[in-house]
Order: structure tokens, then C-alpha cells, then sequence
């Protein structure tokens, strides 16, 4: 602790501030009103933490130094950061998240990385290794370094560069593979002197590989609860290096986004009905379970005009988007599909399944972008509960999230996951590209069902099309 | 045995803290609706960019050259995390406040 100066204290106390406004911030981006205000909330908070920083901070005595040095790096890091988010397309944002939670977390391994050498040798001399510094350095090491490299394998999942490798092997290996690295941790903090720093760079690769391969086997479509998952474990590490710092600014901002990402991770979780632990070490996807598929069964397709006239004529449409929808940005037309219904006295709604797209809440933020009101969109249950009702559904560039194998294959990978039950409606109507299965990998029984007919294509294109041939009825 | 009792005397306002921001942490986002969870996600991660001050601190210290560059990277990261992290968190809540006007 440094002695008391004036400036420490208004440093202390703009740290308290920060810590407030991350709170009310965080607190605020969680009802749909005031999201917006908290968000900036919090960006004001670390906007004080980072000025007070670094006019006030000292160490030993001594001020921050380098600051030119400093400063062309956060101008650097700023430009890059602003224009990354700015141009980033609505459809890529969790590819966005996920990549800055990496920086996040190569950062904390960094810092780690420079303040093993600085370990002060009294405290060494008096008690070996074994003590709090050189432990919060390991754990932010460990920590920051799997954020990294695992938010790395994320986003190169999200963009379909990297596939799923799913071996019951890689489980175990895994597992030892975790082990060894906690070995490593407590045979430095046992030994009696400083190690040599290339046993520290040593065990960073190995946390980096480790990110990877834990990473690896959880399937694609797992990616926004593992993206979660990371975010919290980033916040962690934020944490150890507050402790390292006694800095209480990166000590409660660290452990809020640690134990509200948890939070967060759990109920994604439940929104799929299955354990954090299920999606971790249950490979999603693929091995042999479905194989209950059979060459005879037969997909039927619906001519545009056709499909004109069966939604024209309707009561009740529901419409379920998925990623399809985000990859063919379709959002807009859908709404003006939607709007061309109405004012033939249809009443449409959206069904929103919780993990449809690539992250939770991804259809609502793309519909929300196309002007969609609010009150059209139903959560699953309620949707479910006016299926029968139901006139004709549309599925639009959904698959996995309308799969009937969810309840009535014990055998599929995707029991017992709650899905929009499409089938229950009195027509079904399926926009794809093609006969490809989702993002699970998965058969689907929906696009052989009776009730279902197909339209072929990418969903912007059907959808201009289906709105032209309305139009001209 | 000792030495863990000496080491959580001398941080225990720090291990007070940690204790009740995980709490804190847990009570704040608990009753969030699933509308929200992206950008609450986005939002939480931008918030622990907050390690950009620890990078500023061995930055502001760094006495050699690699210290130095590896302080850069560091300060240049945990920046792209705090900057991109709250944009795009406000491009993603954009839209909700575009409908709210409306209605």
C-alpha cells in the first residue's frame, strides 16, 4: 500500500466511482429501457478508471512513466477497436464478442507474463514460492491465456473455418490435460527459488494449447454458451490481477462479469434444457446417434404462387427464423412480408426459439434492426401453445431449433431440448438453401413430415420472390 | 497451514470484496430477459477490459525493451477490448431504442 497522498485518495475514490458505475451499468443493460444508458454507463466508468490511472497511479513512489508510449497505444487499440465494431456486419457481432474477450484475456496473460520477474525477492527469501503474488500470477496466466486461445477456436467455429473434433479420447486427455497444468502451478509454488522464466513461458503455451483443445470437441452450435463461459473466465482473470495490483477498480469489475457471466452461462444453459457440464464434455452433434434416417422418405416443395396463396388466405402465421435468416440478411424483407400480411388481415407473429442464430437473443437484436415491433415476437412456449391454431408456419433458415428428433428420438443428440413444436401448425412451410443439415449436424424428420413443403433458395431471394407473387394476386 | 492463514489476514478486505461482488454480480443479472442476453454478454465483456489498467500500470514501469513491447501489446489489447466491447455493445441496443421512440 502506498502512503497517503491526496492524489492516491482521488485516485481510490475515482475507482469507487468506476466500481458504482459498472454496477448501475450492468444493472441497467439488463432491462430492455434503459440498456442503452447502462452500457454507456459502464463505458464512462472505465473511461474515469483509465484517466485516473494514469495521472494518479504510483508505484514505489514513482508515477507512471512511458506515457507517450502508452498513449499511441490506446490511440492504436482505440481506431482498431472502433472501426472493428462499427464495420462489423449485424449478422458477425458474436464472432466480434468472442474476439475481443480473446484481447481481453491475452491481455491478463501478458501481464502476468511481465510480473513474474518483478516477484520481490524478500518475499522469496522468506518463503520460497509459496506465496499470494506468485499464485495470483499463475492463475491470471492460466486463466487470461485459455480466454485467449479458447475465444480464438470459438470464432474460428462461429465463421465454420473449424470443425468439430469429437473423440471420447479427447475428454481424458483433456482431463490430465488440466491436471497437469495445476501440477505445474503448485511444483513452482513449491519450489524454494525463482524458476527460471522459461519454465513460466513453458507453462503459458501449455494454458494456450489447452484453450484449444478444450474448446475443440464442443460443437458448433454450443459456441455462444462456450463464448459466455470464456467472457466470465477473462473476468476472473481481470480479478487475480486486481489482486495482484490491490487494485479494487480491477478487482470488482473483474469478479462482476465473473460471477454474472456464470450466471449468464447457466441460464443459456437452461434455455437449452441441459447442464453447463453436459455441454462441455457431451460432444454435440454428429457420431453415430440419428442414423435413424432412412433413403425412402420423400421431401415435398411448394411453388411460389402456391405458397402466395396459402399465406394470403391464412388466419394465423408464425414465423420462425433462425441463422439462415441472419446469413441471407433477410430481416427486412421478412418484415415487409410481414406488413403485406397484416394488411390483408393476417395475423403474424414470430416464434423465437432462445438459442436461435449463433447466440441468444441474435434473432431478436436482427429483428429489432428491421423494425419489427416488439409485441410480434412470442417466446417459444407461447408460440407452442398457439401452434395448433396455427395456420401455416414459415421457417426461415432455422433447422436444429424446429427439430422434431428433440421429442421423439431418445436416440438424437438433441433430446430433450425444448423446440418450436412447427409440425403441430396445420401447414409447414421450410425456406432453405438446400437439403443441408443445421448447424448441429442433425437430420431433420421436420422436412419429411406430410405437413411440410419446401422452398428452395437462399431466404432473400424466396422472400422477394413470395412478397413480388403476394403483391399480384 | 500457516502461510494460508497469513496470506488471507493480509487481503482479507480484498477477499471481503470478492465475496460480495460475486454476489453483487449474481443478484444484478438474475432476473434478465432472454432478449437480452447478447447484449448483456457484449456489455459484461467490455466490462472486464477493466484489465487494461493492470497492462497501463507494468506499462507505466517497464524499465526494458522487452517489458516495453510486451506492455504495448498489452495496453493495445486490453483497449481493443474496452473500445470494441462497448460499441459494439451500443450498435446491438441501437436498435432496441430505435423502436422504443417509435412507439
Amino acid at each position: 500500500m502506498e502512503t497517503f497522498t491526496s492524489q492516491i485518495s482521488i485516485l481510490e475514490m475515482s475507482y469507487i466511482l468506476a466500481s458504482v458505475l459498472f454496477v448501475l451499468g450492468l444493472k441497467k443493460l439488463s432491462h430492455p429501457a434503459t440498456a442503452r444508458n447502462g452500457n454507456l454507463w459502464a463505458a464512462g466508468g472505465m473511461l474515469l478508471a483509465i484517466v485516473f490511472t494514469i495521472l494518479f497511479h504510483k508505484k514505489d513512489g514513482a508515477h507512471i512513466g512511458n506515457i507517450p508510449w502508452i498513449l499511441a497505444a490506446l490511440l492504436i487499440g482505440t481506431v482498431v477497436g472502433w472501426l472493428a465494431a462499427k464495420k462489423v456486419k449485424m449478422t458477425a457481432m458474436p464472432q466480434m464478442v468472442s474476439l475481443f474477450n480473446g484481447m481481453g484475456g491475452a491481455c491478463a496473460a501478458l501481464i502476468s507474463l511481465m510480473e513474474f520477474p518483478h516477484i520481490p525477492e524478500e518475499l522469496i527469501a522468506h518463503h520460497g514460492m509459496l506465496n499470494g503474488e506468485t499464485f495470483t500470477i499463475m492463475m491470471g496466466l492460466m486463466i487470461g491465456s485459455v480466454s485467449f486461445s479458447g475465444s480464438m477456436i470459438a470464432l474460428g467455429k462461429l465463421d465454420d473455418k473449424i470443425g468439430d473434433v469429437k473423440t471420447k479420447l479427447m475428454r481424458y486427455f483433456n482431463l490430465a490435460f488440466l491436471l497437469l497444468l495445476v501440477a505445474m502451478i503448485v511444483f513452482i509454488l513449491l519450489m524454494p527459488v525463482k524458476p527460471d522464466m522459461i519454465w513460466i513461458y513453458l507453462f503459458a503455451a501449455l494454458a494456450l494449447i489447452y484453450g484449444i483443445t478444450f474448446v475443440l470437441p464442443i460443437g458448433g452450435a454450443d459456441m455462444p454458451v462456450v463464448i459466455s463461459l470464456l467472457n466470465s473466465f477473462t473476468g476472473v482473470a481481470a480479478a487475480f490481477g486486481g489482486f495482484l495490483y490491490d487494485n479494487q477498480v480491477m478487482l470488482t469489475g473483474g469478479i462482476l462479469v465473473g460471477s454474472s457471466g456464470t450466471i449468464l452461462t447457466i441460464l443459456m444453459c437452461k434455455a437449452m434444457n441441459r447442464s453447463l457440464l453436459n455441454v462441455i464434455i457431451g460432444a454435440f452433434g454428429g457420431s453415430a446417434a440419428g442414423a435413424a434416417y432412412d433413403g425412402d422418405k420423400t421431401v415435398k416443395e411448394i411453388s411460389l404462387s402456391d405458397a402466395a396463396v396459402l399465406l394470403s388466405y391464412s388466419q394465423k402465421v408464425l414465423i420462425v427464423p433462425g441463422y439462415g435468416l441472419a446469413v441471407a440478411q433477410a430481416q427486412h424483407l421478412c418484415h415487409e412480408l410481414d406488413d403485406l400480411l397484416t394488411s390483408k388481415g393476417v395475423e403474424v407473429k414470430y416464434g423465437i426459439h432462445p438459442v436461435a442464430g449463433r447466440m441468444p437473443g441474435h434473432m431478436n437484436v436482427l429483428l429489432a434492426e428491421a423494425d419489427v415491433p416488439y409485441e410480434k415476437l412470442t417466446e417459444m412456449e407461447d408460440a407452442n401453445n398457439e401452434m395448433n391454431n396455427t395456420d401455416v408456419v414459415i421457417v426461415v433458415g432455422a433447422n436444429d431449433v424446429v427439430n422434431p428428433a428433440a421429442e421423439d428420438d431418445p436416440a438424437s443428440p438433441i433430446y430433450g431440448m425444448p423446440v418450436i413444436k412447427a409440425w403441430e401448425a396445420r401447414n409447414v412451410i421450410v425456406m432453405k438453401r438446400s437439403m443441408a443439415k443445421g448447424y448441429a449436424a442433425i437430420e431433420n424428420n421436420l422436412f419429411f413430415h406430410p405437413k411440410n413443403r419446401m422452398l428452395f433458395g437462399d431466404a432473400k431471394a424466396s422472400m422477394q420472390k413470395l412478397i413480388a407473387e403476394i403483391k399480384n394476386l | 497451514m500457516e502461510e494460508a492463514l497469513r496470506f488471507f489476514y493480509n487481503n482479507r478486505e480484498l477477499i471481503f470484496i470478492i465475496i460480495l461482488s460475486i454476489f453483487l454480480g449474481i443478484e444484478v443479472i438474475s432476473h434478465v430477459p432472454a432478449v437480452l442476453h447478447t447484449p448483456l454478454m457484449s456489455g459484461a465483456n467490455a466490462i472486464h477490459g477493466v484489465v487494461i489498467i493492470g497492462a497501463i500500470i507494468v506499462m507505466g514501469h517497464a524499465d526494458n525493451i522487452l517489458a516495453m513491447v510486451l506492455g504495448f501489446i498489452a495496453v493495445v489489447l486490453g483497449t481493443l477490448n474496452v473500445v470494441g466491447g462497448f460499441v459494439v455493445t451500443d450498435r446491438m441496443l441501437e436498435m432496441f431504442k430505435k423502436k422504443k421512440t417509435k412507439n
